[in-house]
């Protein structure tokens, strides 16, 4: 044994140093004690105790999307790694880059059932990208290494790291991360350019071209958003965003048509199904963007740009597929767009923005603004409102309808401002994910878009923002129902609110103060900005409890088993609001 | 008639992998996870050196589905090349079965002469049993196990496919 050993422990701590890694999220338990004294030893990694693993894997995932960087996960063997399962899935299908470790019981105990062993590697092989079982710790430098490079290469997600305590108590040399290499995995970049002449000639003949981008356009990283607005304004494309997507293009530029599907805008739906040359870049042809598939746009020869080649043609058959990484494939897109003098045909252009301003006339998101009571989409106008001047503004939001209208009427000019579990519909995300994000970005105003049901999932992380004064506000439009849920019943059910009213809800303000947060409540409609000011203003966690009206509904909406051209008003509307037996199984 | 989009056909991958723990878990995984169907698998290291193994699974599925079986392969991070025989060009197929056969008289004879004609090997014998060893492809295994079923078959158990490119061609080894 040589001089210079270290314990796996040791390894772990310098390998996450080594990383760039200065935050770890985690719970400690039995199998991950020796890593818990070696965090007590050292200053540059710092730990954030959650209140549960689920709170942990969320945090990092705020951490992660508002930096840029892999958020880290510490958590123990057992309940520790089952607790947060959901979490490692849900960036799994946001493609959220994630290093988690679990501890787990010694290697000779491994299949023993032995206290608190879970078979990790085999219950989050299916919602990982990829994961480890470390046995040995010659290895174990290696595949922490290794494991940054998965998480944040190619299509990001999360991996995990299953540690074993004898292999956390063993003595090893460590491996800088320079000298290791990546034998199977490297994940092209660069698009091919053959495609991408072809995609700008396509786009440059078309006469109702739409850019549809979603997420994948904000993980390739800031540059990528800013090339996205560069293409379309130097095309004069119209350009929707997908949930994900929503800050890829600055919501106030002219070009953007709102978000699409299921909740987007008519003049974004409508532009959708009657383009002719559909650019799909960083998104994925999900069903709550593209409703019935067969008649999803159906006029239209589609480009998909996506780092992930499984993307292409999974759910949409299109016409050209481009593999690499949305920022490249821009930049090339853009230079032979501009060399090529390419001019989208100025007529077909003119009456295509005159279609969709008719569109847009029909104001899609309009509600009743004229209400005594407080509506929740005025409730989220108002909080852009008064927020809209102030530099740094992250918005995370729990699921449900809350989330819907959050996307709807609060606006995002700028990237990786906006968390939201899109992908698995995580109810309980928003809030650990706004702790995650104001950890990364402590002076910034974090405020959770919350739901009252949404909220209880994971409301025990309130402890944690009390414990580290992270001065996150958790927004609640509390309609005393799982609004969404009732919502599907009226429409498919016959009205009938099976187990969706929110009984013995807690006294919010109440419990904000039993956290040793500060409380406040909402009920009339003259009282909101001062209570969306005072909120501000205040640098302690806060939980705002806005009464909102308990029956309003997310409109529009393209009900499930419809196309994009059938969307649903709500109040007023005369449109046949019957759900098809097809869209009666959907989800 | 069907359009060819919507045809299913059998397609036989090729898929090189470091020969790992869970690896094998992984791929089955994704194909029951994904709903994709395994018609036959099968699996054995093929490179001491290097450490990978050679993974061959005989799968069906309309073309899209095909083309996603290949791209969700080449995303696990072990797998190092898939290559999609049946697209890719001649190649060779070969699947070892072990049958058995009892019986006796005229019935026994008979699935001697057979196993003759099959080029099938007897590996055991007993007074009123076989066990042929029969190699070839797919086909010709169903042909033979077919015939053997009037003539006292009782149990069969077969490798799955083994396939590798014809010519000089060599698979993709990243």
């Amino acid at each position: 044994m040589s001089k210079n050993q270290l314990s796996g422990s040791q390894i772990l701590l310098k390998a996450l140093s080594d990383q760039g890694v200065d935050v770890v999220f985690g719970y400690p338990g039995g199998a991950v004690l020796p890593i818990y004294d070696e965090l007590f030893k050292q200053n540059k990694i710092r730990h954030i105790l959650v209140r549960q693993e689920g709170g942990a894997v969320h945090a990092a995932e705020g951490y992660a999307r508002s930096t840029g960087k892999v958020g880290v996960v510490l958590v123990t063997s057992g309940p520790g790694a089952t607790n947060a399962v959901t979490g490692l899935l849900d960036a799994m299908m946001d493609s959220v880059p994630l290093v988690c470790i679990c501890g787990q019981v010694p290697t000779h105990l491994i299949g023993n059932d032995a206290f608190q062993e879970a078979d990790t590697t085999g219950i989050t092989r299916p919602c990982t990208k990829h994961n480890y079982l470390a046995k040995d710790v010659d290895q174990l430098a290696r595949q922490i290494h290794e494991a940054f490079h998965v998480a944040k290469s190619g299509r990001p997600g999360p991996v995990v790291i299953d540690l074993p305590k004898d292999v956390m108590m063993a003595q090893a040399d460590y491996l800088p991360p320079a000298k290791v290499k990546h034998k199977s995995y490297n994940p092209p970049v660069k698009g091919d350019l053959g495609k991408i002449r072809e995609a700008v000639k396509i786009m440059a003949a078309a006469k109702k071209p739409l850019i549809y981008a979603g997420g994948g356009v904000i993980n390739s990283g800031t540059a990528a958003s800013q090339l996205l607005t560069q293409l379309v304004q130097t095309t004069d494309f119209p350009c929707t965003l997908t949930l994900m997507g929503l800050g890829a293009l600055p919501a106030s530029d002219k070009h953007f048509l709102g978000m699409v599907g299921m909740h987007g805008t008519y003049e974004s739906n409508m532009a959708m199904h009657d383009c002719d040359v559909m650019v799909c870049i960083g998104a994925r042809f999900d069903d709550r963007v593209t409703g019935r598939i067969d008649a999803f746009a159906p006029n239209s020869t589609k480009i998909h740009i996506d780092i992930d080649p499984s993307s292409i043609n999974k759910n949409v058959r299109v016409d050209l597929g481009i593999v690499g990484d949305v920022g490249h494939v821009l930049e090339d897109m853009i230079k032979l767009w501009k060399s090529g003098q390419n001019r989208a045909d100025e007529k077909a252009m003119k009456s295509w923005w005159k279609t969709i301003d008719k569109w847009r006339e029909r104001k899609s998101l309009s509600y009743d603004r004229e209400a005594s009571i407080i509506k929740p989409q005025y409730a989220i106008e108002r909080l852009y409102e008064l927020t809209k001047k102030r530099d740094e503004v992250y918005i995370t939001t729990e699921v449900g309808q809350h989330q819907m209208w959050a996307a709807q009427h609060f606006h995002f000019d700028r990237p990786s401002r906006w968390m939201t579990s899109g992908g698995l519909g995580t109810m309980g995300y928003g809030l650990p994910s706004a702790m995650g994000v104001q950890i990364a970005h402590p002076k910034a105003l974090v405020v959770d878009i919350a739901g009252e049901a949404s909220i209880l999932m994971n409301i025990q992380e309130m402890s944690t923002l009390v414990q580290y004064n992270l001065p996150v506000k958790v927004f609640i439009l509390n309609n005393q129902y799982m609004g969404m849920v009732r919502q599907w019943q009226e429409l498919l059910h016959g009205g009938r609110y099976s187990e969706s009213y929110m009984e013995a809800l807690p006294d919010f303000v109440k419990l904000a103060e039993a956290f040793g947060g500060v409380g406040l409540r909402a009920t009339k409609k003259e009282h909101l900005d001062d209570v969306i000011n005072e909120m501000v203003a205040c640098d302690r966690p806060v939980i705002v409890d806005i009464a909102v009206d308990p029956k309003e509904n997310c409109y529009p909406m393209i009900p499930s088993g419809a196309a994009h051209n059938e969307m649903i008003f709500g109040p007023g509307d005369d449109a046949d609001t019957s759900v098809s037996d097809e869209g009666m199984v959907l989800v | 008639m069907t359009p060819i989009a919507e045809i299913e056909n059998a397609h036989t991958m090729s898929v090189l992998v470091d020969n790992e723990p869970g690896v094998l878990a992984r791929v089955i995984g994704l194909f029951s996870g994904r709903g994709y169907n395994i018609e036959s698998l099968t699996v054995a290291e093929v490179n001491m050196e290097d450490n990978l193994s050679r993974i061959t699974i005989v799968t069906s599925g309309t073309p899209m589905v095909i083309e996603q079986i290949k791209a969700q392969l080449e995303r696990l991070v072990p797998v190092h090349g898939v290559n999609d025989l049946t697209v890719e060009g001649p190649h060779v197929e070969r699947e070892l079965a072990l049958v058995k056969v009892r019986g006796s008289g005229e019935k026994r004879v008979e699935s001697l002469r057979i196993a003759d004609i099959f080029r099938a090997r007897t590996v055991d014998s007993t007074n009123d049993s076989f066990v042929f060893e029969i190699v070839g492809d797919t086909g010709k295994l169903d042909a033979f196990i077919e015939l053997m079923v009037p003539l006292g078959l009782i149990d069969v158990s077969r490798t799955g496919v083994a396939a590798i490119a014809r010519g000089t061609t060599v698979l993709d080894h990243d």
